[in-house]
């Protein structure tokens, strides 16, 4: 018979289940439901105090001490593993966050099992069977495997994060046997508030293409101008910004010719390919930001002067051939008039 | 600095990404339609990995670079004609299947083996490099795996930046959520780097690099040892090409301001 662990961690406040967590939370609770499993939830954090307050009727243990405070591998490779000896599970799901993306696999093979990640559905009927996306968002498949323990590690954005009645279970600390630590995390580096520019909770995310910075209809370039134009739509729009490569590879050496981009906002192929409701392409035209970068927005209209664009045809729900220039302006003036 | 590093860097191949791909059944599980013949492609981040170690390399002298690569061989001659031409290192190639469906934990045991047997590496010095993912299978696991077997557990992924320090430690910049990075200090070798985009672009081809690789890289690859991988119960219920095909709207006789007022209620609509 299965049994079921989700793996969770705390946000950086150290105060609460992250999203993505509580996300897996759903997940796990659906499939231990439909498999009539046992379900465990295993809490990383710095301490569990409240952290477990909000879960579902589950076995709670959890690792806790100044160690988990920070993600960092050796730690939390070593929490992760103590917490499935722990459960015993055949099935380990988890949230793909950046904490455990970096430690799952190890964790696997540490206790002789299997992983899949980047999972965005979990189906079957007798069995178990998850979807995942090959060739970076180009090919879906749906896979199986026999062998146990199987751990799933699960996209964010394709569960609704666990807000059921919650059920006051007592937790089992689990002890953890800590590694030598050779690395410090020292903090986090980011882009000053006003300049940050990704937003994964956003509702929109707005994509910028290699034309913005190309030579306009009157002969010209207008960098600043466009620069101007995004970051003011991000601010009126509250939109994460997404880039084609071609526009952040222009400045070459990491130097965006439009400073506040970076490889970071880089959408496709090379880049990410954010969860978001809605998504407007500007001034690009390749495949990368409307078929891959765009596989997992909902929403999509594109704005381009190419009105033979093959790429936006069939991905795109509209397209407006038009000038991003003046359309973009007029757009903030009226979310600005709105506000 | 004398800080001799031993880099490693793991990197498969994968189709060049303007290719159309086509999903099919093989006799060893599914695959893409005429995959042996698609233009190939250095795996871009673990491509990134190779750039940053051979700039790395030099900065350090009496360092080490080793471009380990599974992929079937004549396939891997033709990627290395031109990665050759980039910078200097040697190839230690493994003859094995193409592509993101074969199980990566086979792959990552592979790997390991094969690192763990190269003559002339010290372990103490060991950066393993490569992609945090690869372009075909886009798993995030073979590098933790191979890490783990040859037993390093400070392992880093979504690396943007390292910075050497003259006593060997080191500082690394990961990718985290919201755009951000996460600074960490390592106290030294060994340790895993899954590479994201870094900060170098593709270096300009050098035929001379190229030639001298060569002469190594050729006589590696007729020895290059051939790997099976089991599928360690891995089965494809089912692979293929996403169907959903929009019907998209082509407005092109409305006004700047028209698109605006039609954008900025969508934009608005729950
Ligand atoms: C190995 C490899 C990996 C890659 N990975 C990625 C990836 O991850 N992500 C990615 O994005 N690309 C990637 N690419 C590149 C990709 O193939 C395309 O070249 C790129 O996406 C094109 O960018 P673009 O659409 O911004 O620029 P362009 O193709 O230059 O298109 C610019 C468009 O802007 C339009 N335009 C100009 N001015 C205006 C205006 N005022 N108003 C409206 N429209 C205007 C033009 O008509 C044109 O259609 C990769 C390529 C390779 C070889």
């Amino acid at each position: 018979m299965e049994s079921i662990l989700v793996l969770t961690h705390a946000d950086e406040t150290g105060s609460a289940l992250t999203k993505a967590s509580l996300e897996a939370v759903t997940a796990g609770q659906e499939l231990a439901g439909r498999l009539s499993a046992p379900l465990a939830i295993g809490i990383v954090s710095s301490g569990p105090i409240n952290l477990s307050k909000g879960l579902p009727s589950a076995r709670l243990l959890a690792v806790s001490g100044e160690a988990f405070a920070q993600p960092r591998y050796a730690t939390d490779a070593a929490a992760c593993e103590a917490l499935c000896r722990a459960a015993a599970a055949t099935i380990v799901l988890a949230p793909a966050s950046s904490r455990f993306a970096r430690v799952a696999a190890g964790v696997a093979h540490r206790l002789n099992g299997f992983i899949d990640t980047h999972i965005t559905a979990i189906g079957g009927t007798d069995t178990v069977e998850v979807t995942r996306w090959f060739y970076r968002q180009r090919v879906e498949a749906v896979l199986t495997r026999d062998a146990r323990p199987w751990f799933l590690l699960l996209d964010a954005g394709t569960h609704a994060a666990y807000a059921g009645v919650p059920a006051a279970a007592p937790v089992e600390e689990i002890k953890v046997e800590l590694p030598a630590q050779r690395t410090t995390v020292t903090g986090i580096r980011a882009p000053r508030q006003d300049e940050q520019t990704i937003r994964p909770d956003a509702k929109l995310l707005f994509v910028a293409g290699a034309g913005w910075t190309k030579k306009q209809p009157d002969g010209q370039i207008h960098v600043s101008e466009a620069a101007g134009l995004i970051l003011g739509f991000l601010r009126a729009a509250n939109a994460s910004l997404g880039s084609s490569k071609s526009l952040v590879d222009q400045g070459g050496e990491g130097n965006s010719v439009l400073p506040f981009l970076t490889h970071l906002n880089q959408i496709g192929q090379t880049g990410a390919t954010p969860r978001h409701p809605k998504g407007l392409a500007t001034c690009c035209h390749g495949e990368e930001p409307h078929v891959v970068g765009w596989r997992f927005i909902a929403e999509r209209r594109a704005i381009s002067l190419d009105p033979n664009c093959g790429w936006t045809r069939g991905k795109a729900d509209v397209v407006y051939v038009a000038d991003a220039f003046p359309v973009v302006a007029k757009v903030n003036e009226l979310l600005a008039k709105g506000n | 600095m004398a800080n001799a590093l031993h880099i490693v860097v793991c990197a498969g191949i994968s189709p060049d990404p303007l290719q159309t791909l086509e999903p099919i059944t093989t006799p060893n599980g599914p695959g893409l339609k005429n995959e042996l013949v698609l233009p190939a492609v250095l795996d871009p981040w673990a491509a990134s990995a190779l750039y940053e170690a051979a700039a790395l390399a030099p900065k350090n002298p009496g360092s080490k670079l080793w471009l380990v690569s599974l992929g079937p061989k004549a396939k891997l001659q033709q990627v290395m004609m031109t990665v050759a031409q980039k910078v200097p290192f040697e190839l230690v190639p493994i003859d094995g299947p193409i592509g993101g469906f074969p199980d990566a934990h086979s792959t990552a045991a592979a790997l390991a083996d094969t690192i763990a047997s190269l003559p002339g590496l010290d372990r103490a010095k060991l950066l393993l490099f490569g992609g945090w993912e690869s372009a075909t299978r886009g798993a995030g696991i073979t590098l933790q795996i191979v890490g783990e077997r040859l037993g390093i557990t400070d392992q880093f992924y979504g690396v943007d930046q390292i910075d050497l320090h003259d006593d060997g430690s080191f500082e690394v910049l990961e990718r985290i959520e919201g755009g951000r990075h996460q600074v960490s200090v390592c106290a030294g070798t060994p340790a895993v780097l899954g590479w994201a985009t870094g900060n170098l672009a593709e270096p300009r081809n050098n035929p001379q690099v190229g030639m001298a690789n060569m002469r190594t890289i050729m006589p590696a690859l007729q020895k290059a040892k051939p790997a099976t991988l089991a599928a360690n119960s891995l089965r494809y219920v089912s692979v293929s090409l996403p169907k959903q095909q929009r019907t998209t709207r082509v407005v092109k006789d409305l006004t700047p301001d028209q698109i605006a007022a039609e954008l900025v209620e969508w934009i608005g609509a729950e």
